[in-house]
Order: structure tokens, then C-alpha cells, then sequence
């Protein structure tokens, strides 16, 4: 390997770990999300969200 | 509203919901900046380009070192507060700190093997930095395997302190022992021994990189108050459901 291709493996290396990280930070966020909108669809709602009725 | 008001789950998903785009474009112009000024920045005298590697190499180290920080602090929150965000902020830094923690071991490793000859040798800032992803990534089993997300919290922080030991040990090794790994060069009490020409681009980088890791570790805390949400939820439905 020249130094060259030390230098773009590094970056290549950081770029794909921190893509990595964020798809998989956004698609928990997403699973959280749409879990919590099927609860509600449902019916089921935090105490504090209920309306009086 | 007292400072402490804000640390409320659902205060927190309110603010931070404001801050977040904020932060995560700060986060993207301080980096694209630093790491322009990266690639303009001069050769090193001896290193040539491979110098460019430090840009991203010791912004990592730092930020490893700082995401532990931040959980022992929350670790404290956890186990001498009981607050509940101490316990969320303390579960959603350590994926992200393991994450920053593994790239400063590869982008090391690659500037290792051009500059020293090797990718690895166990001296003592490698060895006490790799001590710091096993932690992270022990304190994330630890979590995964206990079923009560109360004792796995209480299990993780005290275990976080423990392990705390190794921050002075990995920021000191390099004086204590005598290793391949060079000494200091920016934070020292003499000043930095960097060139200005270089020294503003690292800073600006790790800035860049600071904002993106806690952009990032807001975004996983609202996750988790989320999940947390859904199984209080789904518990209560099965609950009633049984009723």
C-alpha cells in the first residue's frame, strides 16, 4: 500500500463507521415512532396524553 | 424554570426537538470547515501526507474518551439521583462511544503501519484504548443481559465508575510507560508542540466531531425516552388485556 491508500482507507473507514452509526441511530428512532403510533391507533395512550372525558 | 426542570423526559423531548437540527448543522459545516482546511493544510516535515490521518485519528481519541466521561457522570446521576435522563443519556452514549472509540483504533492502526511499521503493538495507550471499547462494549452486553432495566442500569453504572479508572490511564500512559504510541502534543502545560498551520484545522475537526457526537447522542436519548415509552405502553395494554 502507498501512503496514499492509507490515508483514504482511514477516511473510507470513518465514513462508513459513522454512516453505519446514523442509519442505524435513525432507523431505531423510526422503529420507536411507529411503534408508539400503532399503541395509539389502538387506543393506548400515556395517562398524561388521555383527554378528560 | 429551575435548570433542572429541563432534564424532565418530556421537557427534554420538547427542547432538544427545537435544538437538534441546530446542533447536527453546526455539527456539518465546523466539520466540512476542519476538514478543508485539513486538506490545505502543509505536509508534515517528516510524516508528508500521512499527517492528514491526525484530522480524524485524534478527534476520535478525544471524543472516546469524552463519551465515557459523560457516562460516568450519568452514572452518577443513575446511582446517587435516580434521575431517569441520567439513565437514558447514560444507555444512548454507549454505542456511539464504542463507535468513535473503534474508529480511533482503525484510523491509528492505518497511520500506524506507514509511520511505525506496524498496525498494532501492545504498549500501553493502544492496550488502554482498547481496554475503553471492551468497556463500552461489556457495558452494553451488561445492559442486554439483564432483563429489569432498573437493576441493568444500577449493574452499568457502577460498573462505568469502575472502569473510569482507565480514563487517567489512557490519557497518562504515554508519560507513565515508555511507548511507541507518541507523547501529548496539544494538550500539554508547556502549550502545543503543533504548528499553527496544523493546530487550527485539528481544532476546528474536533469541534466538528464534538458537535456531531452530541447531536448524535440527543437524537439517541429521544429515542430511548421513545422506547421506554412503547414498553410502558405495551405492558400497560397487556396488563389491562389480562383484566
Amino acid at each position: 500500500m502507498t501512503h496514499a491508500s492509507f490515508i483514504i482507507a482511514a477516511y473510507g473507514v470513518a465514513a462508513a463507521g459513522l454512516s453505519a452509526l446514523i442509519g442505524w441511530l435513525v432507523l431505531d428512532n423510526r422503529a420507536q415512532k411507529r411503534a408508539l403510533a400503532d399503541l395509539e391507533a389502538r387506543g393506548v395512550r400515556r395517562r398524561s396524553d388521555r383527554r378528560p372525558s | 424554570m429551575a435548570f433542572i426542570d429541563l432534564a424532565n423526559p418530556t421537557r427534554f423531548l420538547a427542547w432538544s426537538a427545537r435544538i437538534l437540527p441546530w446542533l447536527a448543522g453546526a455539527a456539518v459545516a465546523v466539520l466540512a470547515l476542519g476538514l478543508g482546511l485539513a486538506f490545505s493544510a502543509p505536509a508534515d516535515y517528516q510524516q508528508g501526507e500521512t499527517v492528514r490521518i491526525m484530522y480524524i485519528h485524534v478527534p476520535f481519541a478525544w471524543l472516546s474518551m469524552f463519551g465515557y466521561s459523560m457516562m460516568a457522570a450519568s452514572a452518577l446521576g443513575i446511582l446517587v439521583w435516580r434521575h431517569p435522563l441520567a439513565d437514558v443519556a447514560h444507555k444512548a452514549a454507549a454505542p456511539i462511544g464504542a463507535t468513535f472509540t473503534f474508529l480511533c483504533l482503525v484510523t491509528g492502526a492505518l497511520w500506524g503501519r506507514p509511520m511505525w511499521g506496524t498496525y498494532w503493538v501492545w504498549d500501553a495507550r493502544l492496550t488502554s484504548v482498547l481496554v475503553l471499547l471492551l468497556l463500552y462494549l461489556g457495558l452494553m452486553a451488561l445492559r442486554a443481559a439483564v432483563d429489569d432495566p432498573s437493576r441493568a442500569g444500577r449493574a452499568a453504572a457502577v460498573l462505568t465508575l469502575v472502569g473510569a479508572i482507565n480514563l487517567p490511564i489512557v490519557k497518562f500512559s504515554v508519560d507513565w510507560w515508555n511507548t511507541l504510541h507518541q507523547p501529548a502534543s496539544v494538550f500539554r502545560m508547556d502549550g502545543p508542540t503543533i504548528d499553527p498551520s496544523m493546530l487550527w484545522p485539528l481544532l476546528l475537526c474536533a469541534g466538528g466531531f464534538m458537535l456531531l457526537f452530541l447531536a448524535l447522542h440527543m437524537f439517541a436519548m429521544r429515542t430511548e425516552i421513545l422506547r421506554r415509552r412503547v414498553e410502558a405502553l405495551e405492558a400497560r395494554a397487556a396488563a389491562e388485556a389480562l383484566a
